[in-house]
């Protein structure tokens, strides 16, 4: 050996035990689901984990009836101080746990497994603590009701989230929702229901009561019987735009409430003032955390003028480091791309950055024959009027724009019907403000991007949904107050 | 050279300053979550192995304590010639690094191996002293037989804004590591980044030490808590490695005190490999300044060998 060449260090997987077939989760049990099974398979190797059944309407139907039963006649007559309890024990069983999460999460999903190591399953298990805490003080967050009568839960809340982060966007939707009261039936996505069913067992080792969380699992039409549903009180959806706009008609006109974070297409804003290494690092972990699939994704990098060549210069320097392949391998940065579908789509819009112009590079490096994966790569020379700068992509491809003057940054930063978040590179504090007032993003960083914390509201503006999760905010969306119920 | 990069005709406190403040800054936070991200590499195998041989090959074996003796030095440069008596393969250190006073001791002992003598100088570690003690001082180690001069930068002229002053006295220094061949002893400048306490400070301190000519550019003394940190270091590897692409030139750095473990020393070197590049992983552009080190590097090479661990009785001590 005569380079520094990072032997493999894969993790085991020996931690998990994975069964050939699974069922739904409902009313604290696990039964067959009526409807055919589908396959869910390792994004890296396109081996089939497991058989997943999948949930018809009329098993959607007794989810609901679980959970509504649960919810009249345990849980939402529980005392916060007890929803507490519940939900502390889950937050110790998910730490205690966290290795066979993180490993059948990198599995299912081909993310990095030091990224579901060291991201999604602290940050799962921290979501759970922190509304922990919330439960017996709901009535003190000033969302109505009083610390004698605190604000009384929703309901039957159906939830429906991403395959982007499995766990993690499960514990952003039970977590609250079991500390305001209310009782849930999940969908996780079609590609990604592992960690979901094992966070079911975790459901049974911690006495949850029977139907305070059900489990459904399937695609499309699961997820449409559980949206439509007569019996649910509250939706909360994590997924993309297209879909939330159904949602949203669907409940129009009903009692039903929803919240929905949508898509985005982040602008990631750098002033020639910026800390020009550590911009770097964060236009990396902008867009190329998670393989692109992030909602907030700073997918469009505004760069001024004036240091635009040395910016891409030095990313691409930097890209060459990424190391791109086997998800449970320790050293690897940039894992497999979740499912054929997402990356036929990531394939179709950078051919289309092609054809509009942009220049196209990606460092060298060798991808696995088998499964699914895309190397990471830039696009220079965009412009607004280009589909890459306007249309999400989902994948670790990035769009890099100019820029000359702070009002010109907003004006391209806010030229976009999404408005998730943004991020800010400069050393002058002033500018930092000023840009975060003018920016239309839920969230905005500052000199940092892609950091998240249960004690902080996320969420969109415009196109990119409403409500908000995270923080006391997210809160009020599963609380209904004295005054309204 | 200086004045040609800078575009001036005339170097000055204010011309050195507006260079120096000009360059970009650090992001405290961006930079420490970058080398917590480094730090989660997994070097196993074949990888710690090449790892183990390499840091080895980097330390410079250091003894700089008011009790030192030549029979200390001595016993110093044995265990730098045979590193671990029961393998002979096990590669041998860089350097021993020592006080001027004892360079020639060192020397002697080390014959004609290729291990370097570097010999502390400038008034280590305060750098208190006037200019023409400064200098006699780094003549004294040269004739004594130093291949590398360790020479301390004036923290308080530098801290103050007297930069075209710490710039003289670089200048200065390696002037006087010239030898009557035509030769010239390598100089290695210690920043002192304990004392510097800004990121921003150490790159400026970095930028500085160059443009005056320095070969290394090195953390500390190891007298001053803290001394080499990994974040110090990835600012100091940043710096040479857009040194290179600016004027052409290759630097090296050694970051020094504090370096005890093997896991430490494979956290230096994966940011070596992917900030400045795997141009930076030889001796010749990188050191460990560190005495307890190489003893863990032993401990660990000899497990990788057998299987288990055989305890510290079976590393030397000196």
């Amino acid at each position: 050996m005569t380079r520094f060449d990072y032997a493999p260090a894969p993790e085991s997987r020996a931690v998990v035990t994975i069964a050939d077939s699974y069922g739904l989760f409902v009313g604290g049990d696990f039964v067959p689901a009526s409807g055919p099974s589908f396959p869910t398979v390792n994004p890296a190797t396109e081996e089939v984990l497991a058989e997943i059944g999948q949930a018809s309407a009329a098993d959607v139907d007794r989810a609901v009836a679980a959970a509504r039963t649960a919810y009249e006649g345990v849980w939402g007559r529980l005392s916060g101080a007890e929803r507490g309890k519940y939900l502390f024990r889950i937050a110790r069983i998910l730490q205690e746990r966290a290795r066979e999460f993180a490993v059948l999460e990198t599995l299912d999903n081909g993310k990095p497994i030091t990224e579901s190591r060291d991201v999604d399953v602290p940050l799962a298990a921290a979501h759970f603590f922190y509304h922990a805490g919330w439960a017996d003080k709901l009535g003190y967050a000033g969302l109505g009701g009083s610390p004698a009568e605190p604000p009384r839960p929703v309901g039957v809340v159906g939830q429906v989230i991403p395959w982007n982060f499995p766990l993690l966007m499960l514990a952003w939707k039970i977590a609250p929702a079991l500390a305001c009261g209310n009782t849930v039936v999940l969908k996780p996505a079609e590609t990604t229901p592992l960690t979901a069913l094992l966070f079911a067992q975790v459901c049974q080792e911690a006495d949850l009561p029977p139907g305070v969380v059900n489990i459904v699992t399937g695609a499309g039409p699961t997820g449409q019987a559980l949206v439509e549903h007569p019996g649910v009180d509250k939706l909360a959806f994590t997924g993309s735009t297209e879909v939330g706009k159904l949602i949203a008609r669907s409940v129009a006109g009903t009692r039903k409430r929803a919240t929905l974070e949508l898509g985005g297409k982040a602008a990631n804003i750098v002033f020639e003032d910026a800390a020009i290494d550590q911009a770097v690092e964060g236009i990396v972990r902008g867009i190329f955390f998670n393989q692109g699939h992030v909602c907030c994704a700073g997918s469009r990098l505004l760069v001024q003028e004036s240091i635009h060549d040395e910016v891409v210069h030095r990313l691409k320097r930097r890209l060459a480091t990424i190391r791109v392949g086997d998800p449970m391998d320790k050293n690897t940065d940039l894992g497999a791309i979740n499912s054929a579908t997402q990356l036929a789509r990531v394939r179709e819009m950078t051919a289309v950055g092609q054809a509009e112009g942009a220049e196209r590079w990606s460092p060298a490096c060798t991808l696995p024959d088998r499964g699914f994966w895309f190397a990471p790569t830039v696009f220079t020379g965009v412009s607004q009027a280009h589909r890459i700068a306007q249309e999400e992509i989902f994948g670790p491809v990035l769009s890099v724009l100019t820029f000359r003057t702070p009002a010109e940054a907003v004006a391209k930063a806010n030229n976009t019907p999404y408005g998730l978040s943004a991020g800010v590179w400069t050393e002058k504090g002033s500018r930092i403000l000023w840009m975060a007032d003018q920016l239309r993003a839920g969230v905005v960083w500052a000199n940092t991007f892609n950091q998240f914390d249960p004690t902080s509201p996320f969420g969109g503006l415009k196109e990119s949904g409403y409500g908000r999760e995270g923080g006391r905010h997210g809160l009020g969306p599963y609380l209904t107050t004295g005054a309204t119920r | 050279m200086a004045r040609d990069l800078l575009g001036v005709s005339r170097l000055s406190d204010p011309v050195l300053r507006r260079w120096l403040h000009g360059l970009p800054g650090v992001d405290q936070v961006g930079a420490e979550a970058r080398v917590a991200g480094l730090g989660t590499r997994s070097i196993k195998t074949t990888a710690k192995a090449f790892a183990i041989d390499l840091a080895i090959s980097m330390i410079d074996l250091t003894t700089l304590e008011g009790a030192d003796t030549p029979g200390k030095v001595r016993s110093l440069c044995a265990k730098a010639l045979v590193p671990d008596p029961t393998d002979p393969t096990t590669p041998r250190p860089a350097a021993v690094c020592v006080y001027g006073d004892l360079a020639a001791t060192a020397r002697k002992a080390l014959g004609d191996s290729l291990i370097h003598v570097a010999a502390v100088a400038t008034a280590f570690p305060s750098g208190r002293a006037s200019m023409p003690v400064k200098l006699a001082d780094t003549r004294d180690a040269v004739e004594g037989g130093a291949d590398e001069i360790d020479m301390v930068i004036d923290r308080g002229a530098f801290l103050a804004g007297r930069y075209l002053q710490v710039f003289d006295e670089i200048v200065a220094v390696k002037a006087a590591c010239a030898r009557p061949d035509g030769t010239a002893a390598h100089l290695k400048v210690i920043l002192e980044t304990g004392e510097l306490a800004t990121y921003d400070a150490v790159r400026r301190a970095s930028y500085l030490a160059m443009l005056a000519g320095a070969d290394f550019i090195k953390t500390s003394t190891g007298k001053i808590a803290p001394a080499a940190t990994l974040p110090v270091t990835l600012v100091m590897l940043e710096a040479v490695r857009d040194w290179r692409e600016l004027t052409g030139t290759q630097i090296g750095v050694k970051p020094a005190g504090g370096i005890r473990t093997t896991k430490d020393a494979m956290k230096y070197l994966v940011m070596v490999n992917e900030i400045a590049g795997p141009d930076w992983l030889t001796p010749d552009w990188f050191r460990f300044g560190a005495s307890g080190l190489l003893g863990d590097l032993l401990l660990q090479r000899q497990k990788l060998a057998t299987g288990a661990y055989s305890g510290p009785d079976y590393v030397t001590i000196d």
